[in-house]
């Protein structure tokens, strides 16, 4: 059934996109906050006053690493290739971290936690950065840069 | 206990994001890369995230505090004004450029740390900036 997109992997995407609505689920019942990582990252350094106190901010961002790594730890590794000079990553970087206060979310607070709200805002946001994104990618390609 | 909830669902969204292959910046930019080897994983997790959300958000209907906290403190739904819009797409930009957004970078600083840590400086710079330079 997958063999038009040979690089897909769509058991572990749903079983991992699971976890991570349960993670969310937890977040919302458990303390009545959004899991929005980008707002609970710049929480966590102090980079804003606003949003989750801050001791739980730093405890969901501690968490984020650690859950990785036990997972890599149960299946004995987990593939990550990144782009192989340092401006892709140093640019992105800039635009995502500016981007995301701006936009008061990325794709776990807009994303996982809008749309599942039916938030009208989230949805103008995911459908905006979902396609800057394919553009982006689209003019990288065009431009013989991927 | 609050940190214990906090604590518990950050590892369990960073287990989801590594088991899911989202930790990978190839692999979200083959979802992105339309015109190129697509690769729709990110769909189905983005599916799968979404389906015990909605429950929740089911279920918070009906509840009046949170199971651990005093109330609940939850962004407006309403708004759509242009700090919105041009965060989004500039957000989408760095997306698609690098093949990160903030949860799998993070996440990634227990898989890759070398790998991923020129984007996770930059992303708090990008923050920083933010704080200094809000576009209106």
């Amino acid at each position: 059934m997958m063999a038009t997109f040979p690089n897909a992997m769509p058991v572990q995407g749903l079983a991992g996109g699971l976890l991570i609505g349960l993670a969310a689920a937890i977040m919302l019942l458990g303390l009545g906050r959004i899991a929005g990582v980008s707002g609970l990252a710049a929480r966590a350094t102090c980079i804003t006053d606003a949003g989750a106190p801050r001791d739980v901010a730093i405890a969901f961002v501690l968490g984020l690493p650690l859950g990785a790594w036990l997972i890599a730890l149960l299946t004995g590794g987990i593939e990550a290739t990144f782009p192989s000079t340092i401006w892709p990553l140093a640019i992105g970087g800039l635009l995502v971290g500016y981007g995301t206060r701006l936009g008061s979310g990325c794709t776990s607070g807009h994303g996982v936690c809008g749309l599942s709200r039916l938030s009208p805002r989230s949805m103008v946001a995911t459908a905006l950065f979902m396609a800057s994104g394919f553009i982006t990618v689209g003019l990288l390609r065009a431009g013989g840069a991927l | 206990m609050r940190m214990v909830v906090a604590l518990a669902a950050g590892l369990l969204f960073g287990a989801g994001l590594a088991w899911s292959g989202m930790a990978d910046p190839m692999r979200v930019q083959g979802f992105l890369d339309l015109f190129g080897n697509w690769d729709p994983t990110l769909a189905f997790v983005m599916g799968g995230a979404i389906i015990p959300m909605a429950i929740a958000w089911i279920i918070k209907g009906r509840m009046s505090v949170p199971l651990a906290a005093p109330r609940f403190e939850l962004p407006g739904t309403a708004k759509i004004d242009r700090p919105l819009a041009i965060g989004a797409i500039l957000f989408g930009m760095g997306w698609g450029i690098a093949g990160l957004c903030p949860g799998p970078a993070l996440a990634d600083l227990a898989i890759a740390p070398l790998a991923v840590l020129p984007f996770v400086l930059a992303m708090f710079a990008g923050m920083v900036a933010h704080r200094f330079f809000p576009l209106k």
